[in-house]
């Protein structure tokens, strides 16, 4: 056990540098931000000193080891953009973030999964093939696309909900929550399903193929055989089965809910970290693009270690080659 | 019944409001947030236009006449060609009750001259600010400044005793760990004050209770929301959940101004869009031209610019929003005359023979770089050029880069031709004269100028109106300098930018060329 935890835990640092490292080069290509923070009246000599003040004059490896030996620590250094310390700034965006990803998340699973259901229970009814082509949409059209079509159904059109920002927060500790006003809540409504469709539709269709398989089982055609109801059948035997991968799935695609709500922030200026890197992509925000870039590569190594620690626990397939010992 | 009354009986609490100059709020949007509250940090023109809400100058720009006009200054002498002693405003307070006085304004300009500030263009000039009594300050020069009024504009005042308590003596440095208080918190003299301020988020103004002066128009609060997705931005004005849109884009126009509850102003920009071209390589990287350097020769650079059909640009690239020029400075500039403005006519006969002429009958390849996202259809235009440019047999081999990227390289000498737009802070041709067409020398001398044009008459012309004090003679300089970049086709101007602003009907405000809202004018009805 501890030695396979040992082997995740050094897998994920490989990932975490090889990330570091990637972003780092880019970094290279992006462009020079200190242009940009002197303006257009700058003179040479005031961009030879600025750069040297920043490191931006030092060889690659040691402006990257500067940055890996800093962010070790947490810290990023000062965005060029806003003056302030990166790891406040993502602080200060990553509860937007997290609310969003996690109404959106929970949109889709309790949408996706009784949807699944039915299309897999009512196989070649209108209604299902209705849910089958809702998924197809929902898998096919870019995100930008569904955000600018709400938007203009439902903020300009019918005018009931908001086309962009947060609506009132309150702050609690250093957590500001929009969770908790009437205004959050109608804001966050069309950006949450934005982001939700995609995955709802994912959810709809794993769950739909699951239980169709699941329904298909020895187990339960004798459940049937023994003349249980059928509402027993679907939802105590085989939607309990079904579940599994679908939490798996989930899991995973929360990371995946994080890292891709950057073009539903900016559809909907959603002020979370995704629109924090997209403005800082438009200022040569070198700092700022690279503690995201980390952070996401965190989010994910991190919800895979648990996974992996959760096969672990599981599934004791997995324990026997490493247990020999005893 | 009372569905037909409701609406009649809004109508008249509406009208019996705007009798008494009802207090409005005004919602606003454009691409970008503010980089900071601190007005001597960064020289940004967004950031610059909203601290003129809460900080005020000595003098500023009156919005309709773009005349410089008192504001906390009352009046100026120049006592000698190096000294400039001005008497301030009485009874001005800033907004947390104090007095402004003399420490307050040569605390503001020292620091607006500070190594940590970009203000010091501004600056320039200015040995130092002493105070002589409460309320009369007096400014030494180094030299005779003609502009030192129009740089003063851009210099706000900020209370001495709150920037000492708060640990914000200096502008916020990059280098430091982490912000200054004035970053985020402001205490100023101007008609509004900062109520809340959450970064790419929202700004909040409020009115100022203290303010000394008069407000025209009826705004009592100001709540600015930066949104970056273009068609968000639209949607949000088209829903009306926001007032106004500085920047609408110019596919969107059509609809906005078809749309009857919205109206779009537009107004001349004091920018100027123009080519460069360089005019110091021996031999041009990437051209077919081996040896020597084609855009050298006045007669190429001509052709170059007589092959653009500039009416066609407005027409068809442009959709009509744009005055096509042919100086470097748009009319609301110091120096812009008439006479400098006409452009060489359009001549694809004239233009091939000057290529002849010049030894390139069959043209030649130069390489062509233009920026993506910088300029009202930046790209569209120089794709329409490089296809005018054909038809001399020039192939001009078009890239397009983002922002970022192309501004660093153009500075490091690297495009053939290259597209700029200058705009003028400063509202006078010096500051165009200097950085475009001056000799690469020291101290902003000739730091745009990207083609490396070098002509020493230029210089000594230059230079001439750096010192020149007399209105008239320096104005004639100035037109001088500009038919002079005109018969060496330093550059080949383009046109004047037009910026349009879209609001709703019932907002009523003034279009400022430096793309500006004036806050003391904006009415809601």
């Amino acid at each position: 056990m501890f030695s396979f935890i040992i082997q995740r835990l050094f897998q994920a640092v490989i990932v975490m540098v090889s990330v570091a490292l990637i972003a780092f080069m880019l970094f290279q290509y992006v462009g020079d931000p200190v242009v940009f923070l002197l303006g257009q009246d700058a003179t040479p000599a005031q961009i030879r000193e600025l750069r040297a003040d920043l490191g931006l004059d030092k060889s690659f490896v040691v402006q990257f080891w500067n940055f890996l030996a800093n962010a070790v620590q947490g810290e990023f250094g000062l965005s060029l953009r806003q003056g302030a310390k990166v790891s406040r700034l993502i602080a200060e965006r990553l509860p937007a973030t997290l609310e969003l990803a996690l109404v959106a998340a929970f949109l889709a699973l309790a949408l996706g999964i009784p949807m699944g259901v039915y299309a897999a229970l009512k196989r070649g009814s209108w209604i299902s093939q209705l849910f089958m082509i809702i998924s197809l949409l929902g898998v096919s059209l870019p995100t930008f696309l569904i955000g600018i079509v709400l938007i203009l159904i439902f903020a300009v059109g019918l005018g009931w909900f908001p086309s962009f920002g947060r609506g009132d927060v309150v702050q609690m500790g250093w957590w500001s929550s929009g969770l908790v006003t009437a205004k959050g809540w109608h804001h966050i409504v069309l950006p949450a399903i934005t982001l939700a469709v995609f995955q709802l539709a994912l959810i709809m269709r794993l769950v739909r193929a699951e239980m169709l398989e699941v329904l298909r089982t020895d187990y339960v055609k004798f459940a049937r055989a023994r003349g249980l109801t059928n509402r027993a059948i679907h939802f105590g035997h085989a939607l309990k089965n079904t579940l599994v991968p679908v939490i798996t799935i989930t899991g995973l695609q929360l990371g995946a809910l994080i890292a891709f709500a950057i073009i539903t922030e900016t559809v909907f200026q959603w002020p979370g970290m995704g629109l924090l890197f997209i403005q800082a992509v438009t200022f040569a925000d070198i700092p700022v693009m690279a503690a995201y870039l980390c952070l996401i590569a965190l989010i994910f190594v991190v919800i895979n270690l648990v996974v992996d620690l959760l096969y672990f626990a599981v599934d004791p397939r997995l324990r026997v080659g490493k247990a020999q010992g005893h | 019944m009372n569905f037909k009354l409701a609406p009649l009986w809004m109508g008249l609490s509406a009208t019996m409001a705007m009798g008494a100059a009802s207090a409005a709020t005004f919602k606003w949007t454009s691409a970008s947030d503010i980089p900071t509250l601190d007005i001597h940090s960064q020289n940004n023109a967004l950031g610059n236009g909203v601290h003129a809400a809460i900080y005020e100058s000595l003098v500023y720009y009156n919005s309709r006449s773009f005349k410089i006009e008192p504001i906390l200054a009352t009046s100026w002498t120049l006592v000698s060609p190096t000294l400039m002693r001005m008497e301030l405003r009485k009874g001005v307070k800033f907004s947390d009750g104090s007095a402004m006085t003399a420490d307050d304004v040569v605390f503001s300009l020292n620091r607006g001259m500070a190594k940590t500030s970009n203000f010091g263009i501004y600056a320039q000039g200015i040995d130092k600010v002493n105070k002589v009594g409460d309320s009369t300050i007096e400014i030494v020069l180094k030299a005779p400044n003609p502009v030192l009024l129009n740089g003063l504009t851009e210099l706000r005042i900020m209370s001495k005793a709150w920037a000492e308590k708060n640990k914000s003596v200096e502008p916020k440095d990059i280098k430091t760990k982490d912000e200054s208080f004035a970053h985020r918190n402001a205490m100023g003299t101007g008609p509004f004050v900062v109520e809340s301020w959450q970064p790419d988020q929202k700004l909040v103004l409020k009115s100022n209770p203290n303010w000394w002066g008069k407000m025209e128009g009826n705004l009592t609060e100001i709540i600015y929301t930066p949104v970056k997705s273009e068609a968000t931005r639209v949607a949000a004005l088209l829903s009306g959940e926001v007032d106004m849109l500085l920047d609408p884009s110019p596919q969107d126009l059509g609809r906005m101004r078809s749309n009857s509850a919205l109206q779009v102003v537009d107004g001349a920009e004091n920018r100027t869009i123009f080519f460069g071209m360089d005019q110091h390589r021996d031999e041009l990287v990437n051209s077919s031209v081996k040896g020597k350097n084609p855009l050298k020769d006045v007669r190429v650079r001509k052709a170059l610019y007589q092959a653009i059909d500039s009416a066609a640009l407005n027409k068809v690239t442009m959709r009509g929003l744009s005055q096509p020029t042919g100086t470097l400075v748009s009319p609301q500039v110091n120096g812009w005359t008439k006479k400098v403005d006409a452009r060489y006519a359009y001549d694809l006969e004239g233009a091939k023979k000057l290529l002849a002429d010049a030894g390139y009958k069959d043209g030649f390849e130069v390489d062509f770089a233009c920026p993506n996202n910088r300029y009202i259809n930046d790209e569209e235009i120089c794709q329409a050029v490089t296809a005018m440019w054909s038809r001399i047999g020039v192939k001009a081999k078009l890239r397009t880069l983002p922002l970022v990227t192309y501004f660093p390289m153009i500075q490091r000498y690297e495009a053939s031709i290259y597209m700029l737009g200058w705009g003028v802070p400063t509202f006078d041709a010096l500051y165009s004269l200097q950085s475009l067409v001056r000799t690469v020398g020291a101290g902003g001398d000739g730091n745009y100028n990207v083609g490396r044009y070098s002509n020493p008459q230029m210089d000594a012309l230059v230079e001439r109106i750096k010192k020149e004090t007399d209105t008239k003679n320096r104005n004639d300089l100035i037109e001088k300098a500009l038919e002079l970049s005109h018969q060496d086709v330093s550059h080949i101007p383009l046109h004047n930018q037009i910026i349009p602003w879209a609001m709703k009907k019932n907002v009523s405000l003034v279009h400022r060329a430096d793309n500006r809202i004036d806050w003391r004018l904006v009415k809601v009805n």
